[in-house]
């Protein structure tokens, strides 16, 4: 926490600090009221509007929804990080022949937005015969932008490691390519696992995108449920209430790997978001 | 290539309103990053507190469900809005949330002598938080700010996922007409590379502007 701002408070200041609290807690209240008022005065507090939600067949639908954004995020997230490791190898290879079309790569498709690539997969491939099953409609897509923020973590990763580790493997007689496998890449491995989860995080949102692919993950199902039974605003809050949770439990062990890495490592040879890594936030 | 050039008028439009949302929900989001940084790095506990969760909660939620939300489920409580102004009000409190972070980042890199320099001088809370703490922070995360630019650029495109016809929906309507996806596509994917070139051309002469040599 940043104490930067302020002292242990005087009397004074605990007055301020009280007077703040109250009207915080007040200003909070009054939102809270004013959204209470508005689902009321349209009716939509009625137990029978939110009754649904408290049975199991809504909850299967909807876990089975779950099951596939678990599945497309899974599988994007295997193919784009494999896809990452091969691009941050080639944006730190000697050839020019390798980094150029890799640094390309990255570059491209980070300012192309992803539903533009769900677009085309949709939309322009099927016209040149590639009519790809739904789940590949929306992985596709995913991997191929994903790869691309992936490779740039491995790439500051590969880079946070200390130059005298790769020299001293290749001063042991390794060949450029034994010092990378077994020596740079386990070290570098081990410092983006944080990076890598919270990035999954980000991949995670992005399968919210079978929406428009009407490929069933969670978001579509619950749009399928809501056109269903009509419960619009409340199916709604549920699903995000189910993004929420499973986002933050893995937000949460993104933090404590990075506290517990920070912990062997010490703060020092933790790597700082590099400067030119986005923080995904589709 | 031709289905590009006949239909000019609609991507020029498409890529008004993407821009158009793209300033406004920036200047949106700035405000907001502002105002939740402010709380977080105040001595209340419980707007400290308040702005934690809501920063955890926005960066956790991924921003078509608050689309898909904020457009299909507030008109049933009564909240009605122009669907290109719900989804700008969206962006910018999604956005919000990452700017606050940043911002945050960027105070914690400031020393701690600086705080207490401007204390020492007499400043309140709010005075070194805007003469002191915040010129030297906003210098330090120029280049992250930057990004979540270029990362807001493209989200607008998910407004298109709720109906609003911006850049990506205009080059859908347009191959839909043509079925020309490639050239029409590829023209929509260099406007946004167009604008992100220019956002990371415009931070970068920032960054060197306001680069403090020590």
């Amino acid at each position: 926490m940043s104490n930067l701002l302020f002292d242990e408070p005087g009397p004074r200041a605990r007055r301020r600090i009280r007077l703040a609290t109250v009207a915080g807690v007040l200003v909070l209240l009054a939102l809270l009221a004013l959204a209470v008022r508005q689902f009321a005065a349209n009716g939509q507090l009625a137990a029978e509007r939110w009754q649904p939600y408290a049975t199991w067949p809504m909850w299967r639908y909807l876990l089975g929804g779950l099951w596939s954004t678990a599945l497309a995020a899974v599988v994007s997230a295997a193919l784009a990080m494999a896809a990452g490791i091969a691009l941050a190898l080639g944006r730190v290879s000697r050839r020019r022949a390798v980094r150029l079309p890799s640094a390309a790569y990255v570059e491209a498709v980070r300012t192309v937005p992803a539903l533009l690539l769900v677009y085309l997969v949709l939309f322009a491939l099927p016209r040149y015969g590639l009519d790809l099953p739904l789940f590949w409609k929306l992985v596709v897509p995913l991997a191929v932008s994903n790869a691309a923020l992936f490779a740039e973590v491995f790439r500051a990763g590969i880079m946070s490691v200390e130059r005298g580790q790769g020299e001293a493997a290749l001063a042991l007689g390794l060949s450029p390519g034994q010092s990378m496998r077994l020596v740079v890449l386990p070290q570098a491995a081990r410092r983006v696992l944080p990076s890598i989860v919270s990035q999954s995080v980000g991949l995670l949102k992005d399968t919210s995108l079978g929406f428009v692919v009407s490929y069933a993950e969670l978001l579509y199902s619950g749009k399928v449920l809501a056109n269903f039974n009509g419960l619009l605003i409340q199916t709604y809050i549920v699903v995000a209430l189910v993004y929420l949770v499973v986002n933050a439990s893995l937000s949460a062990l993104a933090r404590s790997l990075d506290r517990s890495a920070a912990g062997r490592g010490g703060a020092r040879r933790r790597i700082t978001r590099g400067r030119r890594i986005i923080r995904v936030n589709r | 290539m031709s289905a590009l050039f006949d239909h000019l008028p609609e991507f020029w439009q498409g890529l008004v309103v993407t821009l158009q949302m793209t300033m406004t929900s920036f200047a949106g989001a700035a405000v907001v990053g502002l105002v939740i940084v402010a709380m977080r790095v105040g001595p209340v506990p419980v707007l400290r507190r308040v702005a934690t969760v809501y920063v955890e909660t926005l960066q956790n939620l991924p921003l078509l469900v608050l689309l898909v939300l904020a457009v299909f489920g507030l008109p049933e409580i009564g909240l009605k809005a122009g669907l290109t102004t719900t989804a700008i009000v969206v962006i910018a409190l999604y956005e919000g949330a990452y700017i606050a972070e940043a911002l945050r980042s960027g105070v914690n890199a400031i020393s701690a002598g600086q705080g207490e320099a401007a204390r020492a001088l007499g400043l309140t809370f709010g005075q070194s938080l805007r003469h002191v703490v915040l010129p030297q922070a906003l210098r330090t995360v120029v280049q992250p700010i930057g990004n979540i630019f270029i990362a807001l650029t493209m989200n607008t495109s998910l407004a298109a996922a709720v109906g609003v016809v911006e850049l990506t929906a205009a080059a859908n309507r347009v191959n839909l007409l043509e079925a020309q996806p490639i050239p029409i596509f590829v023209g929509a994917g260099l406007a946004y590379a167009a604008i992100a070139a220019g956002a990371g051309f415009v931070t970068g002469r920032l960054e060197r502007r306001l680069a403090v040599a020590r």
